[in-house]
């Protein structure tokens, strides 16, 4: 058994130290493709304003990996059938177009405390081992085997080009759904495929963060490239660089303490968020501020 | 089955609890806050875990996370859609979107930190942190004893008092937001009280059925209720009705059937009833072919359906972009 790692002040050696072990450099690999493709779909998802969606979607992971425990199959297998098939039944029966906005979330709540609900029904006919629990719901960077990350790399790049193929109709629909309707762009069905897609980085989230804290990775990131900048190019590529940036030192500085990653991750997250919402409101503010202050001289100007 | 000792606690707090979930959940429903009422379910758990790192009861942790979140949101004015109606209802314009950002966004990181105090715990007082862990997350309404559950059932039939308390201004704000302000109704107070109370009853419903299930008895009995009548009243007490009846029948179930966890049992009946809410009325509406939607009146009553009201509002804002 190793000494515990510690942190010294030279960067270069702290990371070669972390690269050593084969589990820390699986879990960057996978960390990394978990995060541009859940900082890609977490974009769309907050033009959608489907929120409630992706986090409903995030709980199925927890019946999935129970019930691929409870059957003896590896959890990817259940993360990815659940999580499908919350997919269809949230697109299902939550976006008829006679719905109203508080029937649709109450919809959306009611799929996720059935899901729930079975999760915990496998956990404890399984018998309930806690620590697995644990792992499940928060995540753990230890157990990411080659294989996970082969799986976890096609099916990022299975889904980032059915997203590139989609990426231009969808993004029409979800900013004006009535218009592109008009235009003859299937607003619905590109709607179930978009979920479908959101379930399937959801789940390849959940492997890495757990299933409470997939947030971290799909909504933060995205949220806070669109807080920084309105143009969607280059708030796609924010938001990707930032997904990054907190998987990277979210892992990093898990590996030299004792807390778990998903609360490093949870909290670079918010924390770059608040940054940003700090960031964006002082150059609001001081944008007003120049704007008051130059009127008068541009009207003397022009007087 | 009642000459057991636990199952008559957890019939006395399962009660209560179910019916103050009920007659708050309806207004969640309203509201359209069921993601703020879903946040606030999962904020009870690292509240439960600071109170047990710290060495307190972890009651406290609970109520005061809970609380405190619940009036933040509601101070922040980020609960819902219903401040700003219109176009904070249309699914693809930008209120709404924001303030779910935001909730998801507080939520993770309050999550991030309950797995900090979770590694706290175990890490100070070995072993337990698991079961503490699972017990807060899924509840243990067997394990309550006698005075827990009586602190329960009063907690929860003084949130239920409130609600009804402050009903008929919450409604009007709820449903003409406009109209409610310029006839002076405090509508931030409302919705900061409303959220806090939201927490106590979120906290009270985590002892019996876990910070993760209680979202079921929340959404589905009001769900359910919304569904079958457009009477305000007449659906608050149906909504509390529906919530103790799948409380009692989820209890009934568990005792009968010993593999069955209570909480499962309960919130499957609690989303059942929505389920069943929600086909019959698709069935009933497809045989005459009305347009629903359309926002005829409501045949049951004077009162327009609240459901029907936020749905012409959608198709309103849909219509002015």
């Amino acid at each position: 058994m190793q000494a515990e790692p510690t942190l010294t002040w030279n960067l270069a050696r702290d990371v070669s130290e972390v690269l050593e072990y084969h589990f820390m450099v699986n879990a960057l690999l996978a960390g990394t493709i978990v995060a541009v493709m859940a900082g890609l779909l977490g974009w769309f998802m907050v033009i959608r304003s489907e929120t409630f969606a992706g986090h409903t979607l995030a709980m199925m992971a927890f019946p999935g990996a129970s019930a691929a425990a409870l059957i003896g199959v590896g959890a990817a297998w259940g993360y990815f059938v659940f999580c499908g098939a919350g997919a269809l039944a949230i697109g299902r029966f939550s976006r008829g177009r006679t719905r109203s906005w508080s029937e649709q979330s109450a919809s959306i709540g009611a799929v996720q405390a059935f899901a729930l609900a079975l999760g915990f029904l496998f956990v404890s006919l399984y018998g309930g081992v806690l620590g697995d629990l644990e792992n499940l719901l928060f995540g753990t960077v230890l157990g990411i085997s080659d294989g996970q990350v082969l799986t976890l790399a096609a099916v990022a790049a299975g889904s980032l080009i059915a997203l590139a193929a989609l990426g231009r109709p969808l993004l029409f629909a979800s900013v004006d759904p009535d218009l592109a309707g008009a235009r003859g762009v299937p607003v619905r069905r590109l709607s179930i495929v978009f979920l479908g897609l959101l379930g399937l980085a959801v789940a390849a989230t959940s492997q890495i963060t757990g299933v409470l804290l997939v947030f971290a990775l799909l909504l933060a990131p995205a949220a806070t490239a669109q807080v920084l900048t309105a143009r969607p190019g280059l708030s796609l590529a924010l938001t990707v660089a930032l997904g990054l940036m907190i998987v990277w030192l979210g892992l990093g500085v898990s590996y030299f303490s004792a807390y778990p990653a998903g609360f490093y991750v949870a909290s670079i997250a918010f924390a770059l968020y608040v940054l940003a919402r700090a960031w964006a409101w002082a150059h609001g503010a001081s944008r007003r501020r120049m704007a008051l202050t130059r009127e008068p001289t541009h009207e003397g100007v022009i007087a | 089955m009642l000459g057991q000792e636990f199952m008559r606690n957890a019939l006395l707090a399962g009660t209560f609890v179910a019916l103050a979930c009920g007659v708050c959940g309806w207004f969640v429903v309203l509201r359209a806050q069921v993601f703020a009422g879903d946040a606030l379910s999962h904020v009870a758990f690292p509240g439960a875990l600071a109170a047990a790192a710290a060495g307190i009861d972890e009651r406290v942790g609970l109520f005061a996370a809970t609380v405190l979140v619940g009036a933040g949101i509601g101070l922040l004015g980020l609960g819902g859609a219903s401040s700003h109606r219109g176009m904070g209802h249309a699914r693809a314009a930008g209120g709404s979107a924001a303030q779910d950002t935001a909730i998801g966004i507080v939520f993770t990181f309050v999550l991030g930190l309950g797995v900090f105090f979770l590694t706290l715990f175990s890490m100070s007082a070995s072993g337990g942190a698991g079961i503490q862990a699972a017990h807060t997350l899924f509840g243990s309404i067997y394990g309550l004893g006698g005075g827990e559950a009586r602190v329960a059932a009063a907690v929860a039939l003084g949130a239920t008092v409130c609600t009804l308390a402050i009903s008929r201004p919450l409604l009007f704000v709820s449903l003409t937001p406009d109209i409610a302000a310029a006839k002076g109704v405090p509508a931030r107070a409302l919705s900061v009280g409303f959220l806090a109370l939201l927490g106590v009853v979120a906290a009270g419903a985590t002892q019996a059925v876990g910070a993760l299930l209680l979202l079921g008895l929340l959404t589905g009995p009001a769900a359910a209720a919304h569904r079958l009548t457009g009477r305000p009243y007449a659906g608050i007490a149906l909504a509390g009705l529906l919530g103790v009846g799948a409380m009692w029948g989820g209890l009934g179930l568990s005792y009968a059937v010993p593999q069955l966890p209570p909480s499962t049992a309960i919130v499957t009946l609690a989303v059942g009833v929505y389920a069943i809410a929600a086909i019959a009325g698709a069935w009933t509406r497809r045989r005459p072919h009305a347009s629903d939607a359309g926002g005829g009146t409501s045949p049951s009553g004077p009162v327009p359906r609240p459901s029907q009201s936020a749905s012409v509002d959608a198709t309103g804002a849909t219509i002015a972009i």
